[in-house]
């Protein structure tokens, strides 16, 4: 968008504010903590959070590096776009495996072949290991009832444990990060966005993200109402039948337990239209993980995960 | 681009916050607004659905409150412990929701919900009338300086609408807010659990002739829509921006060689290049002469914007600078008076050495108590310490000089924080008060 089509007299859009949000934090914690970094899973959240820090910094580039978690099963277009996204920004990048633990027993694979569990561990290490005292995550409160009650500057011990029932208070801009040694502090700047605000600000902005978020066709298999690509780590039982299809991903995560929904939204304009009338959330809707309990999120965020 | 009737890149945002207990039918409220405004998608109500008729509460009938009680603590208890946020729209306007707990030992947390907010709803049984805890939030939000404070009258349905007793309810909340100070309250009958006068009028109360809560929330203005343009511009300097050395890939070198901006959000008022403003500390006065964002410059900017300032000149500043409209800067103190609101079970006495974070800038500070609020009079009493959940008048001696606001008249900017330099806690919420 163009400079004199806005009338910067009008009131600010609901996308201006949580914008100007979004930057008011990302400049707090990188002007208060030594070593920040961006949590960066190639998902539209995480593009997003580092599209704003650029925007944060500009005409600097963008002070901190990305850690990617792989779970080794992620789709090979979100490593290529994740590879490609650090070197567009000039930025590091720096990846924690989880095969890499697999293949020295300090994790074991479970039954079920689900590996998003498993991530928490190498994720605590690789904090330790870089010595980051700032997480950026792209979280939003409204993506879960335990998300929602999370604070934007989210204290975790040195087991990166979250203490739900004893949060700082958070008042009005001032964002108080102080911790202890071994201590760090998870920021999450668009806390604030709805999925759909994720959504206009990406076709707003122009942010480029990874295909799989698109319409395209694929071999696809049907269970529990999501469809599965069918590949080495989603394979089909005898009863289910492949086809192929026009689908896209609402998230990008494990492929073993993240699937796609029916659409032919192949753009971003056609997306946001899919979304606006949505009826089910985008964890409901494509995550296994989040389907268990109640509570499933929040005991997940107690143990350290994202 | 097409632009779609939910889209919120047109939409203004009004943040507001709910405080009020379960037995109040708050969530309920909560539920109930979410509910109506169909911000509840088709998995969440099929997962309240269920969870409601496998405790049975009720009678197994649908529970709002499972639809905001977001820790399995809560939903153990039937209690509301944290803040949770909740994120709605209408064809008219975006809404942040910080539905906040009741319970007395968490004002905590409702004051941090107020915070941001623009408008307060506090929810009144109708059966109970003004309870101490309605006397307490009244309290906090009015001293919070909470622009619109809505009383919201629940349960109206089982005083069977009758417009007398909810005279006398009426009565009793204006008595109070003239007692405590507060000016104007919006005051609905409502009933949460039948959705009278949440999202409509309802024709169950006829003698009521005001907005349903949802066509209020939609028609206040915003924070900064009452104030851009009538407060005196400020901003906190949150860090400098010098790209030499680490320019963002694809721009020119030659363009940025000299470049440098200081950074912040607008924090009041509005800025416009060639305005003349005032720097703090250096006590200097200079001219704006960009203010730029990454999709190129503005001619102004106001509350609350994100901006990058150029100044014409070279002037001493940094993180904790702070830039006002030229003559309009706040007497910079190291002795600020303020009233407390402490959160810890330590509460805050005479004698304790802690850090004052104001804007961007942190010192030190030596707490000097006053005086409690009596809760029950609204009168200020003697005190040397002020227990968790007090509302309390201190002096703070600062190691700098800080140029904070009067809260009563500028808001956000004479806010601060005062942390435990130990443990790095957050101990109490202050606002500069010098007149009170």
């Amino acid at each position: 968008m163009s400079i004199d089509q806005i009338d910067t007299r009008a009131p600010l859009s609901t996308l201006d504010a949580l914008e100007s949000e979004a930057i008011h934090i990302i400049r707090e914690v990188v002007a208060e903590f030594e070593k920040p970094v961006l949590l960066f899973s190639g998902g539209k959240d995480s593009v997003t959070v580092l599209h704003l820090a650029a925007k944060a910094f500009w005409p600097a580039k963008v002070p901190f590096g990305l850690l990617h978690v792989d779970s080794g099963h992620n789709f090979d277009e979100i490593l290529d776009f994740r590879d490609r996204t650090a070197q567009k920004y000039g930025i590091d990048l720096s990846v924690a495996k989880v095969q890499d633990y697999i293949d020295d027993g300090r994790l074991r694979e479970r039954p079920d072949g689900t590996r998003n569990v498993l991530q928490t561990q190498p994720l605590i290490d690789a904090i330790a290991a870089g010595g980051y005292d700032a997480v950026f995550g792209g979280a939003r409160r409204d993506e879960d009832k335990a998300r929602a009650k999370e604070r934007i500057l989210s204290l975790r011990d040195e087991f990166g444990q979250w203490d739900p029932n004893n949060q700082r208070p958070e008042l009005w801009n001032l964002y108080n990060g102080r911790h202890v040694p071994g201590e760090h502090v998870r920021v999450f700047p668009i806390s604030n966005f709805t999925e759909l605000d994720v959504w206009s600000y990406i076709a707003r902005e122009n942010i480029e993200l990874p295909s799989l978020y698109y319409a395209h066709e694929r071999e696809v298999f049907e269970r529990d109402g999501m469809w599965w690509a069918t590949g080495e780590f989603s394979a089909p039982r005898e009863d289910e039948t492949v086809v192929t299809k026009s689908v896209r991903y609402r998230t990008v995560g494990d492929m073993s337990c993240t699937g796609a929904v029916a659409s032919e939204a192949a753009d971003i304009d056609a997306v946001l239209a899919e979304v606006a009338v949505t009826t089910v959330t985008e964890r409901g809707a494509t995550r296994a993980d989040d389907r268990i309990s109640a509570a499933a999120m929040e005991d997940r965020k107690k143990d350290g995960y994202f | 681009m097409t632009t779609t009737p939910t889209t919120t890149q047109t939409k203004t945002l009004l943040r507001f916050a709910t405080a009020g207990s379960v037995d109040d039918g708050k969530s309920t409220l909560v539920g109930r607004l979410l509910h109506d405004a169909k911000a509840i998608l088709a998995d969440q109500l099929e997962s309240v659905t269920r969870t409601s008729a496998e405790r049975g509460f009720l009678g197994g009938a649908f529970d709002f409150a499972l639809l905001t009680d977001g820790l399995r603590a809560e939903r153990e208890q039937g209690i509301t412990i944290d803040v949770a946020y909740r994120y709605f729209s209408t064809d008219r306007r975006s809404f942040i929701l910080a539905d906040c707990p009741g319970h007395v030992q968490y004002t905590r947390n409702m004051v941090t919900g107020a915070t941001t907010a623009d408008a307060v709803v506090v929810l009144i049984d109708a059966r109970n009338g003004v309870t101490e805890q309605t006397r307490r939030h009244l309290t906090v939000v009015h001293r919070l300086g909470i622009r619109h404070v809505i009383v919201a009258i629940n349960k109206i349905d089982l005083l069977d609408y009758d417009r007398n007793a909810f005279a006398a309810v009426e009565a009793e909340v204006e008595s109070l807010t003239a007692e405590i100070g507060l000016d104007t309250a919006h005051l609905i009958p409502v009933s949460a659990l039948a959705g009278d006068n949440i999202v409509e009028p309802s024709a169950n109360t006829p003698w009521y002739h005001g907005p349903a809560l949802l066509e209020l929330l939609e028609t206040l203005p915003s924070s900064e829509e009452d104030t851009a343009d009538l407060e005196p511009f400020r901003l906190d300097v949150q860090t400098v921006i010098r790209p030499q050395g680490g320019l963002a890939p694809g721009l020119d070198p030659e363009k940025f060689r000299d470049y440098r901006a200081v950074a912040g959000q607008v924090t009041a008022g509005r800025v416009s290049v060639g305005d003349e403003i005032d720097v703090h500390p250096a006590g200097l006065r200079t001219t704006v002469v960009g203010i730029d964002t990454a999709d190129g410059p503005l001619e102004t900017a106001g509350v609350p914007l994100s901006v990058a300032l150029r100044l014409a000149d070279d002037i001493d500043t940094s993180r904790g600078s702070v830039l006002a409209a030229a003559g309009t800067l706040p007497v910079p103190r190291r002795i600020i008076r303020a009233e407390v609101f402490p959160f810890t079970a330590e509460g805050l006495r005479t004698g304790d050495r802690v850090l004052v974070k104001a804007g961007t800038a942190t010192v030190k500070g030596i707490v000097t108590v006053e005086s409690k609020r009596n809760l029950d009079t609204s009168e200020p009493e003697a005190a040397e310490v002020l227990a968790g959940n007090d509302i309390g008048i201190a002096e703070v001696k600062l190691s700098a000089e800080l140029p904070l606001a009067d809260y009563r008249t500028h808001g956000r900017s004479g806010g601060f924080l005062v942390i435990d330099p130990q443990t790095g806690g957050t101990l109490a919420a202050g606002i500069h008060t010098p007149a009170d």
